[in-house]
């Protein structure tokens, strides 16, 4: 799923600066699994704008709406008949959703309220690690399902580097050393021999221009 | 061929030292350092933004010590250059004169005074290592296109016996070997019995007779230098026995030379050992005393090149 945290308040403050009336959009996909833009975050966002509003005596309207998908035109159209009396929206998804409700509605100024982090998953509870950095050529076949583009610290097709220690990364005791976990996975399946061949570099071609997939059995023009 | 390789390939005990460029615009600090360690070392290595923190570049303090008559190794890592940029600046350093070079991961830019910069490591070392090689014997840039001058370099590598498993170290060795390195600086030695153990892994691979293999030593300074490396320098192994001669002492500095002293007389003992590198950044004026004390002085020379 996409990770994303809140922005620090101060710095949403300073976006919607001089801005009266808010609709604040949640999101209810990936970015509410982490806890970033569900209900609960979008209404203690609300309160805390307002609460700040009366310190100021500075009066703020807010209202709040909850999407299914922000990435999706489809759902973000609804919010159509919200907008009217909005002089901005604050949007609480990923990047994605931000630009969605932006392209939507042109004419109306988008915030992000949060920001996007990475492809990753929780762990334990409270915690989340980045997995995936959608390289376009997936290796984890070679690889024992370990990815070192997204989990060693300067991804390497050809590691370990000289500062792992222990099984740990040398940018911190908290990272373990994707290249350790690789080989002792390997090890553990008797298959070290994927080490041997030397890994080509690799191909950033398609990464370097913004993505794109064209589905013909999908398209409907 | 550059001098290092004419020696180690005559079978001489090779001896390198390291420079680290200034953080300024300053040659006369590269001059000075290199008065010092001239005629102590085979070969003079030249770090590249070492431990992340912008330097004079590497490139250009190696071209600065040719026109001294030193011989340079330029270091070249990873960190801050994509597969353009590092083709470019290797024509660039054979063309400059440059005839060795140590090809390296880099450290994370987290550790340097820029952490906020992105690393690049578009290649990791071993590809750095294999498009070298493949400039210099096949005449081929990266993405196959010919050359008509190749840079040909004596390609150096490096290795780490202290991280992570020794069985996974000699395997990453013997990758760079595969991929084209001629020689070998390691990490720094402290602790010979683990350096010993490595040696005999490498040995068992055949691999000490397809590189030349140099052990990385190096002074040091102070008890409190010995115990940060100890504790806080990752891919660091400094034994006990250490720290304790250097409380022991009441002459820091003298028994820091006496130590590494001792360490590369020990090597010199370790087959496969071809010779060693003396890393005294910041400290060049102990690579003389410490190349006489080993009984490695005066330098072999091949003649001009």
């Amino acid at each position: 799923m996409i990770v994303a945290e809140l922005k620090p308040f101060s710095e949403i403050e300073e976006m919607i600066k001089g801005k009266q009336h808010l609709l604040l959009v949640g999101c209810a996909t990936c970015t509410a699994i982490c806890f970033a833009s569900g209900n609960r975050e979008v209404s203690l966002l609300d309160s805390q704008l307002k609460l700040k509003s009366l310190m100021k005596s500075k009066e703020v309207f807010t209202s709040e709406r909850m999407l299914k998908r922000s990435c999706e035109h489809e759902f973000v159209e609804e919010l159509g008949s919200f907008i009217e009396k909005s002089e901005a929206i604050l949007s609480l998804s990923c990047g994605v959703g931000v630009q969605t409700i932006a392209d939507c509605f042109p004419e109306i100024e988008v915030y992000p309220a949060l920001n996007t982090l990475f492809i990753g998953r929780p762990d334990e509870s409270g915690v989340w690690k980045e997995y995936c950095q959608a390289c376009t050529d997936c290796l984890l076949h070679l690889t024992a399902g370990i990815c070192p583009i997204a989990r060693c610290a300067k991804g390497l097709l050809n590691g370990p580097c000289g500062g792992s220690q222990e099984g740990k990364c040398e940018v911190s005791p908290d990272i373990p050393c994707a290249w350790q976990l690789i080989y002792d996975r390997l090890e553990t399946r008797g298959e070290l021999h994927l080490l041997d061949e030397i890994k080509k570099p690799k191909d950033w071609s398609k990464k370097n221009l913004p993505g794109r997939v064209i589905r013909e059995d999908l398209l409907l023009r | 061929m550059s001098n290092l390789e004419k020696l180690l390939r005559a079978g001489e005990f090779a001896v390198t030292a390291e420079l680290g460029p200034p953080k300024s615009a300053d040659r006369g600090v590269i001059e000075e350092k290199a008065e010092i360690l001239k005629g102590f070392a085979d070969a003079i290595n030249i770090t590249d933004c070492q431990t992340a923190v912008v330097r004079l570049s590497s490139i250009a303090s190696a071209a600065i010590l040719t026109s001294l008559g030193l011989e340079p190794i330029a270091q070249m890592t990873c960190r801050d250059r994509n597969r353009i940029a590092l083709q470019s600046d290797i024509l660039g350093a054979w063309a400059l004169g440059i005839k060795n070079i140590l090809l390296l991961t880099g450290d994370h830019p987290k550790f340097g005074n820029h952490p906020e910069a992105k690393g690049v490591f578009d290649l990791d070392s071993i590809q750095l290592i294999q498009m070298v090689k493949q400039m210099k014997e096949e005449k081929k840039f990266l993405n196959g296109e010919e050359m008509k001058v190749e840079p040909k370099f004596f390609i150096g590598a490096v290795e780490n016996p202290f991280a992570g498993s020794l069985a996974l170290r000699a395997g990453r060795l013997a990758k760079k070997v595969a991929a084209g390195a001629e020689f070998l600086q390691t990490q720094i030695v402290y602790n010979l019995e683990k350096f010993s153990r490595w040696m005999e892994l490498v040995r068992e691979q055949g691999l000490d007779e397809k590189i030349f293999i140099l052990a990385g030593v190096a002074p040091i300074k102070s008890v409190g230098m010995a115990k940060y490396m100890q504790k806080k320098v990752p891919g660091m192994d400094v034994p006990e026995e250490i720290i304790s001669r250097m409380e022991k002492t009441t002459d820091a500095k003298a028994e820091g030379i006496q130590i590494c002293i001792d360490i590369i007389k020990a090597l010199k003992e370790i087959k496969g050992v071809k010779g060693v590198h003396i890393m005294a950044i910041e400290w060049e004026e102990a690579v003389p005393e410490i190349v006489r004390g080993a009984g490695l002085y005066p330098r072999p020379s091949m003649g001009e090149n």
